[in-house]
C-alpha cells in the first residue's frame, strides 16, 4: 500500500512543510517503509480495549488561576525573528 | 581529578584536596583538548562554569556543601538554560537563548552543580545515532568511526570520555539507555513523571522523561536525587515524595527475584546475549533470584511507538513556525510561505518524517486504524509488565540489539535505525523506570544490561545496579586505546 505522490503533497500542506519534487521519491519510499512497520498492529486484537493515553492514567491536575512569576514580553519578545512596537511582524496577511 | 566518582570528588572538595575553581579548569582543559575530535558539546559555558564554581567554593568554605556542590556536570542541550543557548540539535534553534531555566536546570544550579556546557543530540531528540544532529555526530569514544547512540549521545559520550563527570539526558524511546550502554556508561530513564519536564524542549510529551547518565549507578543515584521531585510547572509531574536513593544501597538482594525476558533474547546474537548472562549470573552470586518471564506483546512496542511518538511530535513541534521565536525563511511572499519555507528549511530530514508520519496517522480516515489502535496495543504492553510484576521485582534483558555501529550504516533505511531502540520502547510506552549499566563488550564495544523496575522503583534497580557495580569492574573498563582517559 504505497503512498501516493498526491498523499505526501496533502500531509506536506496539512504539517506546513515545503516538500520539493525532488524529494518525494526518497520521503514516499521511507515512509512508506515505516507505515508498513506500524501496520503490524493491525494484527493485534484490541476489541473492547481502552486507549491509553497516560501511561499512569493520572488525571489533569488543576492549579488555581493565579498570576505566577511571569516573564515581561520584552524578555519573551527578545527571540522573535521580527519584531515592533510589542507586536511580531509577519507578512501582510489582508490586503 | 576527572577518574573520581561524584561521591569521591564532595569528599576531596570538603577535605580541601582541590578546590571546585580547580576541578571545573580541569574539565574545561579536557573539553578544550577532546571536544573538537569528539563533538559532545554543542555549547561550552567556561565563564559562566568558572564563576559558579568560585560560588560553590565560597559556599562550601561557608560550611554549606551540599552532595553536588561544586561538581561539574553538562546539560543535554534540550534543556532550556537562561541566557545560553539551547539548540535541541536542530537549525531551527540554533540561536535560541531561553529566557527562563528548566526545572531541572534551576534545581541541579540550586544544588551548587557546575555546568560545563550543552551537550549534543539528535535533532529534537529524534534518532538512535546522534546523526541527525545540526551540529553533527557526536563520536563514540570507544571507536571514533562509530556512533555514540542516541539521542542522548552527547551526554553518554561525554561522560564515557570524562568530559564531564554526570550529565543529565532524556528518554522518549530509549535516548538515555542506548546511548549509555554504547558509550560503556550507565544511565536511568526515571518513572514518567518523576522529574520534571518543563523547560525540557517537547518531543513525545507521553513519553519525554529527563534523568542522568554517569559512571555508575551511584553517581546516576546523586544527580537523580537532585533532578527528581514534583513541580507544580508541569502538570503530568507526579506528587510522590522522592526517596533517599543513595541511603537504600545497603539493602541485600537475597531473595530479590528478577525475570529475565524471554522475547528479549529470542533475536539477541550469541555474543551480547552471552555478556548479558553473564551479568545475570554475577547477580545471581549477589543472592537474587532468576526466573524467566515473559513479555507477549513486545515485538508490538516499536510499530506502537512510531504511531504514537510521531503523532504528539506532529503536534507538539508545530510550534515551530518562525514566528514567535527560532529560524525564518529569507524573504517570505505571504503567510503559508513563511511557515512552509521556514518549516523546510529548519528541520531537518527525520525530524520532517516524523512529522509527517504524525500528520498521517492522526489525520481524517486513518486515525482509528492507527493512533487508537497504537493506544490500545500501548495499554496491552501496560498489562504485559503488570502480570510480569506479579511475579518478579525487576526485570531484565539486553538493553540494545548490539554494540556501537559505524556511521551510515542504518542512515539510509529507517525501521534498521528505529529497530536499535526494539528492548528500550515498551518501558517508555508503560511509563516504568529502566537503567543501563555496562556488563562488558563484543569487539572492543560496550555491551548494555538493561534494568527494569516497576513505577518509583528507582531505588531499587539502582541499588542492583550498585550491588553489581560493586562487585564487578565492567563499569570502570575507560576506553583506552582512543587516549581519552
Amino acid at each position: 500500500m504505497a503512498l501516493q505522490p498526491d498523499e505526501i503533497a496533502r500531509l506536506a500542506r496539512l504539517a506546513h512543510i515545503q516538500v520539493t519534487a525532488e524529494e518525494c521519491g526518497t520521503l514516499t519510499e521511507r515512509l512508506d517503509a515505516v507505515l508498513d512497520m506500524v501496520r503490524q498492529l493491525q494484527a493485534c486484537d484490541t476489541a473492547g480495549v481502552e486507549p491509553l493515553a497516560h501511561p499512569l492514567d493520572a488525571v489533569q491536575e488543576l492549579r488555581p488561576d493565579a498570576v505566577a512569576d511571569a516573564e515581561s514580553p520584552e524578555t519573551l519578545m527578545r527571540n522573535a525573528p521580527a519584531a515592533a512596537a510589542g507586536l511580531f511582524l509577519v507578512p501582510r496577511v489582508l490586503d | 581529578m576527572h577518574e573520581l566518582s561524584v561521591a569521591q570528588m564532595a569528599q576531596g572538595l570538603a577535605a580541601g584536596a582541590f578546590s571546585s575553581l580547580e576541578l571545573t579548569q580541569h574539565f574545561l582543559r579536557r573539553i578544550e583538548a577532546h571536544n573538537g575530535h569528539l563533538n559532545a558539546y554543542i555549547s561550552v559555558c567556561a565563564e559562566q562554569a568558572l564563576a559558579s564554581a568560585r560560588r560553590a567554593d565560597a559556599a562550601i568554605a561557608a560550611g554549606q556543601q551540599g552532595p553536588l556542590t561544586g561538581v561539574p556536570l553538562a546539560h543535554k542541550d534540550i534543556f532550556c538554560t537562561a541566557g545560553v543557548r539551547t539548540t535541541c540539535g536542530s537549525r531551527m534553534l540554533a540561536e535560541f537563548v531561553p529566557p527562563y531555566d528548566a526545572t531541572v536546570v534551576a534545581r541541579l544550579q540550586a544544588a551548587g552543580a557546575v555546568v560545563l556546557g550543552k551537550t549534543n543530540m539528535d535533532e529534537f531528540a529524534m534518532g538512535s545515532s546522534n546523526e541527525t544532529s545540526y551540529f553533527s555526530a557526536v563520536r563514540n569514544p570507544w571507536d571514533t568511526d562509530c556512533v555514540p547512540g542516541g539521542s542522548s549521545g552527547g551526554s553518554a559520550a561525554a561522560v564515557a570520555a570524562r568530559l564531564a563527570p554526570i550529565a543529565t539526558a532524556t528518554d522518549t524511546g530509549g535516548s538515555i539507555r542506548q546511548p549509555a550502554a554504547l558509550c560503556g556508561v550507565t544511565g536511568l530513564k526515571p518513572t514518567y513523571g518523576r522529574v520534571s519536564r518543563w523547560g525540557m524542549i517537547a518531543f513525545a510529551s507521553s513519553m519525554d522523561q529527563g534523568g542522568p547518565i554517569g559512571q555508575s549507578a551511584e553517581d546516576c543515584a546523586l544527580l537523580l536525587q537532585a533532578m527528581a521531585g514534583h513541580d507544580p510547572k508541569d502538570s503530568t509531574s507526579i506528587v510522590e515524595p522522592v526517596p533517599d536513593y543513595c541511603g537504600q544501597f545497603g539493602g541485600p538482594l537475597d531473595g530479590l527475584k528478577i525475570g529475565v525476558v524471554e522475547e528479549y533474547f529470542a533475536d539477541l546474537g550469541d555474543a551480547v546475549a552471552a555478556r548479558v548472562r553473564g551479568a545475570l549470573a554475577e547477580l545471581e552470586k549477589l543472592g537474587t533470584r532468576l526466573v524467566s518471564v515473559r513479555l507477549p506483546r513486545s515485538h508490538l512496542a516499536v510499530p506502537a511507538y512510531y504511531v504514537l511518538a510521531p503523532a504528539e511530535a506532529s503536534a507538539n513541534l508545530a510550534r515551530f513556525d518562525g514566528v514567535r521565536y527560532g529560524y525564518r525563511c529569507a524573504e517570505p511572499v505571504d503567510l503559508l510561505d513563511l511557515y512552509c519555507r521556514t518549516r523546510a528549511e529548519g528541520f531537518g530530514a527525520e525530524v520532517k518524517r516524523r512529522i509527517l508520519v504524525g500528520t498521517y496517522v492522526l489525520s481524517a480516515g486513518f486515525y482509528d486504524a492507527y493512533f487508537r489502535k497504537a493506544q490500545q496495543v500501548r495499554r496491552l504492553i501496560k498489562e504485559d509488565f503488570a502480570a510480569a510484576f506479579a511475579q518478579v521485582d525487576i526485570l531484565a534483558g539486553p538493553s540494545c540489539p548490539a554494540g556501537a555501529f559505524r556511521f551510515g550504516s542504518k542512515t539510509a533505511d529507517p525501521v534498521a535505525m528505529y529497530l536499535q531502540d526494539i528492548y528500550t520502547i515498551a518501558a517508555n510506552l508503560a511509563g516504568l523506570p529502566a537503567l543501563s549499566l555496562p556488563c562488558g563488550a563484543v569487539a572492543g564495544k560496550p555491551i548494555g544490561l538493561q534494568l527494569i523496575g516497576n513505577y518509583f522503583a528507582e531505588a531499587r534497580i539502582l541499588g542492583a545496579a550498585h550491588r553489581l557495580q560493586q562487585a564487578t569492574d565492567w563499569h570502570r573498563a575507560v576506553p583506552a586505546a582512543e587516549g581519552w582517559r
